[in-house]
């Protein structure tokens, strides 16, 4: 547990709570990344304009960090290329099919108690968890 | 016109402060995310933290909006999914999702967050991940 950072941890997400009420309060839109990055995509792409904006957004809050603390964050990528690629396809397919991911299930969706959240949010952290249990058995 | 434009900039502060608190909490490194789910190595509860920070906010939040109000400050109606029962496109995409995840330690966000740092130092799994989500999120709008 040396890794364990719980006041960052708890800081972060109460500032990805507040985000997510701003856009319920004021745009009465659910802020879940895979369906706001989803729905700029194809040619049933609809509301594209906030959408966009909440993607350039997700993009300057990473560079305002980056700015203020004077360096970059660490971010420790373990899997080779090819896994990379396949969980990406993995990823993109599932939050879609799903309708939802980390965000959109995992803290809007159990924030306003919907049975389909809660489940979607046991299933996809338990077959996470299974896959690392996995990966950890094989390499 | 003006409620128009408002609404763009209320998008593009709530996507600033969810990707500001996504990399203030560490959940942009994959290798943190993958401490979390490893359950019966040495485990790092961080993403609890976040998860539970993140609801303890939007919860009574959400709770207060719903209650108060008919509907959003700058726009005609809440926006919310209308299924109720769960059925076997939520389990087996949620299913899906989460071998990726786990495969990666990526979900959306945090991916699209680590461009920013990717770009910097040429990580180039993480935008070879980010181009095959989306590339995954295309394939969906081309068959469902």
């Amino acid at each position: 547990m040396e890794d364990f950072t719980p006041v960052s941890g708890l800081a972060g997400g109460m500032l990805i709570g507040l985000a997510t009420a701003l856009l319920m309060l004021f745009n009465g839109r659910i802020a879940g990344i895979s369906g706001i990055v989803g729905g700029l995509l194809g040619r049933k792409a609809s509301e594209v304009g906030w959408r966009a904006m909440f993607a350039a957004g997700l993009l300057l809050g990473a560079l305002a960090y980056v700015l203020a603390v004077g360096g970059t964050f660490s971010v420790k990528v373990e899997a080779s290329l090819p896994v990379m690629v396949a969980a990406g396809l993995l990823v993109g397919l599932g939050t879609r099919l799903g309708s939802g991911c980390t965000s959109g299930h995992g803290v809007s969706g159990i924030a306003r108690l919907s049975r389909r959240s809660i489940v979607a949010t046991l299933v996809f952290m338990g077959a996470a968890a299974l896959t690392v249990f996995v990966v950890g058995l094989v390499g | 016109m003006r409620t128009g434009v408002l609404r763009l900039g209320v998008a593009l502060l709530s996507g600033a402060l969810f990707g500001l608190g996504l990399a203030v909490s560490g959940m942009a490194n994959p290798a943190k995310v993958i401490g979390f789910l490893d359950v019966a190595g040495d485990w790092d509860p961080t993403l609890a933290f976040v998860m539970g920070g993140a609801i303890l906010v939007a919860g009574p939040a959400y709770h207060l909006i719903f209650r108060r109000r008919q509907r959003p400050v700058l726009a005609g109606d809440f926006e919310l999914p209308a299924k109720k029962d769960v059925d076997v496109r939520l389990i087996g995409g949620s299913a899906l999702f989460g071998v990726g995840w786990g495969l990666s330690g990526f979900c959306p966000g945090p991916a699209v967050v680590a461009l920013v740092p990717a770009l910097a130092s040429g990580i180039v799994p993480v935008f070879a991940f980010v181009v095959a989500m989306v590339a995954g999120m295309a394939i969906y709008e081309r068959i469902f």
